[in-house]
């Protein structure tokens, strides 16, 4: 519509222009022939720089701010190829673009739940174990996963739980339970995920059931519950949560550890809890695309970024502990000890992985847009 | 007009709307060479978010990406729109409403809409997205802009001159380039002028035909201003406000001459 | 030479277009997709007052942001307007400037200022105006600001186009006339405005409808309008069939309101004819 807009004013407004400029179009015509010559060419010179290893183009899709430009760089350098990296912000969102036929990308990282409908989608390719010396150390409750039992298409690489992120220093006594964000004493300093499955989950949780139940009497009930929270809710959010925890716009923030993490090192009150009630487990995994033009390439990339000190070095930067066991050895102490980054051990029996819902997705949905209407 | 109260009030009324149109311009502005990652409070002046905008390998790829799409299919619209446009202008006869409704069809669609439809229809035909179907959304909805305007400016045309140049035995062709064609020129640089500001500015069609290597700058800046504030950010759309001002600038200059 | 174009369009709009009305007929897959079995069902949940609130709610929205643009435009297109030609260019100009400036810029530009760590409570803290950190950012408020501020240069434009028109001899007479002011703006400006002043809403109303961006990152995404419904729909519920007939229902209600405004402009082109 926009367009609309400025046509009509632009009529109205900029009626004609100088013979001056004139002058720049069969130039600006001229470079963009050159240019569409130049990039079919290109795309042709790529097709063909799949077929060989070195000069090859690899499309890594992941999300944003997931992987260091710096590793990029390294792996460039080390296989003579070329990364590119375009990025996502939900799961959904890159499944969507998967079927929306967005073939062309080589690697993706789709988490736990996602790779079982992917799979079942036949998306992915069978990785090639030989190819991935590096799986072999894998933290033992990430080495039989139910989404992909024998890493068949999966290679785990960062996971976590999600919990509560908050501000000791206003948070008293320290909360141990979801009901905390439900205190009105905390109204409009608490922040959701903007993710439908969590935050349902999180209520579904709180009220003792399964984050993955397809009942419509239990959704409609946690939709009640979450409809009479949103008053004292600040934004939902999954992105920039840990900068309102950090800058004190908020004191309570459902969220993943990572960003909570990060969130401490500016602010040194805040901490991190899983409530006793339990919540997700997650785990991002690395995944060949079936439709990947060059899967070796694709293979080496994943090999390469589970690496046990290349992974140190993504779980340093953001926080989220590597799937990789051996990668322990090379991250600093104090991280290992977050409990926001690596989970006690003692807390994962209580921790539920997300499933997939099949058709109750819709009432999740439907329950999802109402909370949004309030 | 009378000086009166009334003037008085209407001075103060519209210096307040405008001091709103560009307050918060000026303020992301000033703010993006403050010395402080912490961005509201004033630290001393420093040009360390544009060196970080210069390094930003990210920012500049997509900067690359838009720049390309915004040549490519403001070229393919030019291309496409003025045979157009000079064809609705000689078409006679019932089916001229139809043919045109369908060529402004892309205009009356909400942006959303737009987005959705290419989207679904790549899918259906199993085109995989890429930069490619980016550009193709772009010319679908930049193609009226050229068509509209430069049919404004045929319809002003004195068809007497192409056919006196017909007369006079020029060819077509030869009428086309030497008549008709130094007359719709300005029009037709207008109109890839704002075809191609539409196509840097887009962010919702783009946001749905997107595929590997073909994130444009307005979709990365949605991605860092999600995930959370930065003064790079700042830095950046002071840039962008630069630029605007430079081509509301130019083509006010141009039109000057 | 009409024939590369329209096939363009027929192809890459027209078609498209085709296939969002199958798909809103279509019923959803379970991982999102569509299967080709005929259902009503999507319009049948269009019924259901949650939608038609969501799409109220947008309504009601725009409508402020339209009424607002108006409210803040007029005086200032008048202004304009009834400046010496020079330093009306240069008004124009500087409304041209965020016209053409990034939609997403200028939507950073309130996140900026308004959240809670943010300019404006930074200043009132610092002049100890308040005591605590105004909650701004993320409420309904702040996305019709945004609107408002997104919208407004296309309200005044038009409005400014309008009553330049205006003979200025025409004024002085209803000066003369009624002495006050409102007489002379309901009885005199308006009648001879209309047609600008019904181009600005469209223009303003129709973005607003439609708007994504604004909710989503000025509103917090505590709320949606209609196009972060379709979003949702499309890319995030992957429900394609009802995202597909929500969408329709969107289109229909922006080319009524188009239809509605071309109707509303045929008469004075008409009588431009006549004068």
């Amino acid at each position: 519509m926009e367009q609309v807009n400025r046509m009509v004013l632009f009529r109205r407004f900029f009626p004609q222009l100088d013979m001056f400029i004139s002058k720049v179009l069969p130039k600006v015509l001229g470079v963009a022939a050159i240019s569409l010559l130049l990039w079919s060419g290109c795309d042709r010179a790529r097709e063909t720089g799949r077929q060989g290893g070195a000069g090859a183009t690899l499309h890594y899709f992941t999300w944003s701010d997931y992987v260091s430009p710096e590793l990029i760089r390294e792996f460039e350098q080390a296989q003579g190829a070329h990364v590119v990296v375009d990025t996502f912000s939900s799961n959904e969102e890159l499944l969507a673009k998967l079927q929306g036929g967005a073939s062309g990308y080589d690697v993706t990282v789709p988490s736990d739940f996602m790779v079982s409908i992917m799979a079942a989608q036949g998306m992915l390719a069978e990785l090639d174990p030989a190819a991935l010396p590096n799986l072999s150390g894998l933290e033992p409750h990430l080495q039989h996963p139910a989404f992909d039992p024998s890493h068949r298409y999966a290679v785990p690489y960062l996971w976590g739980t999600v919990g509560i992120g908050y501000d000791s220093a206003v948070v008293s006594p320290p909360p141990d339970s979801w009901d905390v964000l439900w205190e009105i004493r905390y109204r409009g300093r608490i922040s959701m995920l903007n993710d439908q499955r969590e935050v349902f989950g999180a209520v579904l949780r709180s009220l003792g059931r399964s984050m993955n139940t397809t009942d419509p009497a239990l959704i409609e009930e946690a939709k009640r519950k979450l409809i009479a929270q949103k008053p004292l809710v600040k934004t939902y959010a999954s992105e920039h949560y840990d900068q309102l925890l950090a800058s004190g716009d908020v004191v309570l923030a459902q969220g993943w550890g990572g960003p909570v993490a990060r969130a401490m090192r500016e602010r040194p009150s805040i901490r991190y809890v899983v409530p006793k009630e339990g919540g997700t487990i997650w785990a991002d995994c690395l995944v060949v695309l079936n439709s990947s033009p060059n899967k070796a390439l694709a293979m080496r990339f994943v090999n390469f970024l589970i690496d046990a000190r290349v992974a140190a070095r993504t779980s340093e930067r953001l926080l989220f502990a590597s799937a990789n066991r051996e990668a322990r050895a090379w991250i600093r102490q104090d991280i290992l000890e977050n409990p926001a980054v690596y989970p006690p051990a003692e807390l994962i029996p209580r921790m539920e992985w997300m499933g997939d819902v099949g058709n109750a997705m819709r009432i999740y949905d439907r329950a999802w847009t109402e909370l949004k209407m309030q | 007009m009378k000086m009166n109260g009334a003037g008085v009030w209407l001075r103060g009324i519209s210096g307040a709307v405008m001091a709103f149109l560009y307050l918060p311009i000026l303020v992301l502005t000033v703010f993006s060479f403050n010395d402080s990652r912490l961005s509201a409070v004033w630290q001393g002046f420093s040009w360390h978010w544009y060196g970080v905008l210069w390094h930003d390998a990210a920012l500049l790829a997509a900067a690359a990406n838009s720049l390309l799409v915004g040549v490519l299919s403001t070229s393919l619209v030019v291309l496409l729109g003025l045979p157009a446009a000079m064809g609705l202008e000689r078409l006679r006869g019932k089916g001229v409403r139809v043919v045109e409704t369908i060529f402004l069809l892309p205009l009356i669609l909400p942006e959303v809409m737009m987005g959705v439809a290419l989207l679904l229809f790549f899918v259906m035909v199993r085109w995989p997205l890429s930069l490619a179907t980016v550009v193709i959304g772009h010319a679908a909805f930049n193609l009226p802009v050229v068509v509209v305007l430069v049919r404004a400016r045929l319809q002003k045309l004195d068809p007497r001159l192409e056919e006196a140049a017909r007369d006079l035995g020029a060819s077509a062709w030869e009428t086309f380039y030497r008549i008709t064609w130094p007359l719709i020129r300005p029009a037709v640089l207008g109109a890839a002028l704002l075809a191609f500001t539409i196509s840097l500015d887009d962010f919702i069609v783009t946001f749905f035909v997107a595929g590997p290597g073909s994130t444009t700058l307005p979709l990365r800046v949605y991605s860092m201003i999600k995930s959370g504030l930065s003064p790079e950010i700042n830095a950046l759309s002071s840039l962008l406000v630069l630029l605007s001002m430079g081509l509301v600038g130019l083509s006010l200059v141009l039109q000057r001459r | 030479m009409l024939a590369p174009g329209l096939l363009w369009t027929a192809l890459f709009c027209l078609l498209p277009i085709l296939v969002v009305l199958a798909v809103s007929f279509a019923t959803r897959g379970t991982y999102g997709g569509v299967l080709w079995e005929f259902s009503l069902e999507n319009y049948r949940d269009l019924l259901h007052p949650l939608y038609g609130r969501i799409l109220g709610q947008s309504v009601l929205l725009a409508a402020m942001t339209t009424g607002l643009c108006l409210v803040m435009g007029f005086p200032l297109a008048y202004y304009i307007a009834r400046l010496p030609p020079r330093r009306q260019a240069l008004w124009l100009v500087l409304i041209m400037i965020p016209f053409w400036t990034n939609f997403l810029v200028r939507t950073y530009a309130w996140i900026f200022i308004l959240r809670t760590e943010g300019l404006l409570n930074t200043l009132l803290l610092q002049l100890h105006l308040i005591q605590a950190p105004l909650d701004l950012l993320y409420s309904n408020e702040a996305v019709l600001l945004g609107l408002v501020y997104g919208y407004l240069p296309f309200m005044v434009l038009p409005l400014y186009a309008a009553i330049e028109r205006i003979d200025p001899a025409l004024i002085e007479a209803a000066w003369d006339l009624y002495a006050d002011r409102w007489s002379l703006f309901r009885l005199v400006l308006v009648p001879l405005t209309k047609p600008g002043i019904i181009a600005g809403c469209v223009l303003v109303f129709i973005p607003s409808l439609g708007a994504f961006l604004t909710p989503d990152l000025l509103g917090g995404a505590r709320s949606m309008m209609v196009g972060n419904l379709i979003q949702h729909e499309y890319l995030v519920a992957r429900d394609w069939p009802l995202g597909s007939a929500l969408s329709l229902v969107m289109m229909l209600i922006v080319t009524g309101s188009i239809v509605w405004y071309l109707r509303a402009q045929a008469p004075r082109d008409g009588e431009r004819g006549a004068g």
